[in-house]
């Protein structure tokens, strides 16, 4: 009798558990640690995702900016030549005083213009030639014009074509110096070589 | 008693003219400037043997700046000794004078009727003051300016002149004074005067106009490109000059009054420099730079066509044309020896030949010639010494001699009486314009602005151009 009521109680037991479980409805642990584990597996492989995105944007940006930066350094080389360049090309030339030949020592200067044009087809340029003070206002645009046709000539004579240099003259309007003294004479009688066209991008010869 | 003083006047200048001048008519003076006053050479300046002038003050002072503007032109006229009187004791003198019976007036010089009425002076105060003409300066109602010319030595008037004067602020107001200068001029010695001229000049890459008394400075080119040359149309209404654009030299010829400006057609495709209008007031002379290098060639500026090459010289440069007033025949500067020099030709480029004599190899380069309006001259400048001096050559003779020494003096151009003559001088240290008398040496400044140059002095200035703002 007794041990029948123990089973009864046993079984009671069983029941109210499983009523109670049945009736309250409590998450399940196992289940509910089977979610957790999922999300976080989502959760860790978002991440590594994420990593892994950041890095490659990283690297693209790297590469970008790495790439950028070669432009940029390959652009400002190239710009260098091109301003080297024009120094080389804006180089004058110098005349004793109410004389228009080209002195020797400026041969150099003149070859190399030479080979800058040769260099650069598209290249077409003024030679300005200008005289000091001491000379009569008007006679030195003649002067200035005679010292730029010097020049010119060089040019022309060792291969340059004629159309692609053209010739003026300021006479004394535009020293460079305004001293009045032979080093300030001796700077303002010059030519002057200036770009007309094609002068964005100069190649070196 | 004054008859034979005059005449012993006159003996000795032939005398002194004789010995010290070579011609003895003209250009007979040397370079005298205040600030080399201690040496003077074949100096012909004999002050007391020309006549005596006296611009007489009046009550009206509204006349003032008339008075001075007047007197201040015969005295640039380099004709006449002017006697000036402080103002407030010559008229207590002029009223004071016992001698004029018939006066009327402030010694004729305020009478409100003015002219022949109010003309009896004290001539022999005046005389006695070594005046032999005086100038009355006073108003007709309602706004008539008149001028009286007494001579005194002949104790009566000489001529009378009426205008209406402009307003004193008015563009015109200062060559209607100048006007009357001349007119003074023409009624005492039967010449004709310069007053009423203008000096076209560069300043800053700019050109400006100024009276030849140096007043009344006015800027008259209108851009901001730098211009150069400026030469007179001979009817004076017009001008042309050039301008830097480029590289490329531009000529423009402008009017005066309007201050309308026309680019002469063919210019601006090379250095076009050194415009000359010929007399017939359509042709412009000048110099084109080219690859070839300078020549000269000449336009018709009133129908833009018939450009013409007057000079060929593939190794020599011809430059600065200046046309004789007869129009057949231009001077200009050529290269064609070597160091550049005064050459002439046909107006159509033929007959060229030397001009100004010079020796070669020794004798300094020569540049920048005008022809004088009388013909007999070309002033130009030539290096002496590695400096520049004024010349003057004898078309007639051929000869050449100089006229300044003072200094680096260039760029001369003549009035229009062939015996003033603008140039620049750094005599003062620094360069200006002056204005030198060639008969009697006697050198004034025109402008103190420092930096002044290639002056071109005007023709004498018709009415016209006068009054219009």
């Amino acid at each position: 009798m007794k041990r029948f009521e123990l089973l009864v109680l046993g079984s009671l037991a069983a029941a109210a558990v499983a009523a109670c479980g049945g009736g309250a409805k409590p998450e399940p642990p196992a289940p509910q640690a089977n979610a957790d584990s999922a999300a976080a597996e989502r959760a860790r492989q978002d991440s590594i995702e994420r990593a892994r995105q950041e890095e490659l944007a990283r690297q693209r940006e790297e590469a970008e900016r790495v790439a950028r930066q070669r432009a940029a350094d390959s652009l400002a080389a190239l710009g260098h030549t091109s301003e080297a360049v024009k120094t080389l090309l804006a180089t004058m030339i110098h005349f004793e005083f109410d004389k228009s030949n080209v002195k020797p020592e400026d041969i150099g200067v003149l070859d190399q213009k030479v080979a800058i044009l040769q260099a650069n087809p598209n290249l077409r340029i003024r030679i300005a030639g200008n005289c000091d003070e001491r000379g009569s206002d008007e006679y030195n645009l003649a002067l200035g014009n005679r010292r730029a046709i010097a020049a010119k000539q060089y040019l022309v004579s060792h291969g340059v074509d004629a159309g692609r240099a053209e010739t003026a003259s300021y006479g004394k309007e535009r020293p460079l110096d305004p001293g009045h003294n032979e080093e300030a004479w001796a700077k303002n009688r010059n030519d002057q070589f200036e770009i007309v066209s094609g002068g964005d991008a100069l190649k070196q010869p | 008693m004054k008859a034979v003083r005059r005449l012993g006047g006159w003996a000795v200048s032939g005398a002194v003219m004789l010995l010290t001048a070579y011609p003895p008519n003209r250009l007979s003076a040397q370079d005298t400037s205040a600030i080399d006053r201690g040496v003077r050479i074949g100096i012909v300046y004999r002050p007391g043997v020309r006549p005596g002038v006296v611009v007489l003050p009046g009550r009206a002072p509204a006349l003032d700046s008339v008075r001075a503007i007047v007197a201040r032109d015969l005295d640039y006229s380099d004709r006449f000794e002017l006697i000036t009187l402080p103002s407030g004791d010559s008229i207590r003198v002029a009223t004071a004078a016992p001698a004029a019976a018939a006066r009327s007036g402030a010694g004729g010089a305020g009478g409100p009727g003015g002219g022949a009425a109010a003309a009896s002076l004290n001539y022999p105060l005046y005389q006695a003051l070594g005046a032999d003409f005086a100038v009355a300066i006073t108003t007709a109602p309602p706004d008539t300016t008149v001028v009286t010319v007494h001579d005194v030595t002949a104790g009566g008037v000489r001529r009378e002149f009426r205008a209406r004067l402009p307003a004193l602020k008015d563009a015109g107001f200062r060559l209607a004074a100048h006007r009357f200068s001349d007119q003074v001029l023409e009624a005492t010695l039967g010449v004709a005067g310069v007053a009423a001229t203008r000096v076209l000049l560069v300043r800053d890459g700019k050109v400006y106009s100024v009276d030849q008394d140096g007043a009344d400075v006015q800027l008259v080119s209108s851009s901001d490109h730098q211009a150069m040359s400026p030469a007179w149309a001979p009817d004076g209404r017009r001008f042309a000059y050039m301008e830097f654009w480029q590289g490329h030299g531009r000529l423009f010829v402008q009017d005066v009054a309007t201050g309308k400006r026309a680019a002469v057609a063919t210019t601006g495709q090379a250095l076009d420099f050194t415009p000359a209008f010929a007399p017939d007031g359509k042709t412009l002379a000048f110099s084109r730079a080219t690859e070839e290098g300078t020549d000269i060639y000449t336009i018709n500026v009133k129908d833009g066509c018939c450009l013409q090459r007057l000079t060929v010289g593939r190794f020599s440069d011809n430059l600065s044309p200046t046309y004789g007033p007869d129009g057949q025949r231009v001077a200009f500067v050529s290269t064609r020896a070597g160091a550049p020099q005064v050459y002439v030709m046909a107006a159509d480029g033929t007959d060229q030949q030397l001009f100004a004599p010079f020796d070669y190899g020794v004798t300094g380069a020569s540049y920048a010639p005008d022809w004088s309006p009388d013909g007999q001259s070309v002033a130009f400048h030539r290096d002496v010494g590695g400096t520049y001096q004024v010349f003057v050559l004898d078309v007639r003779a051929r000869s050449v001699r100089q006229l300044t020494s003072v200094g680096r003096n260039e760029d001369p151009t003549w009035a229009p009486d062939s015996r003033h003559m603008a140039f620049v001088s750094d005599r003062a240290g620094y360069r200006q314009l002056w204005i030198v008398d060639v008969e009697t040496g006697r050198i004034r400044l025109l402008l103190p602005h420092s930096g002044a140059r290639l002056p071109a002095w005007s023709p004498r200035l018709a009415e016209t151009t006068a009054s219009t703002p």
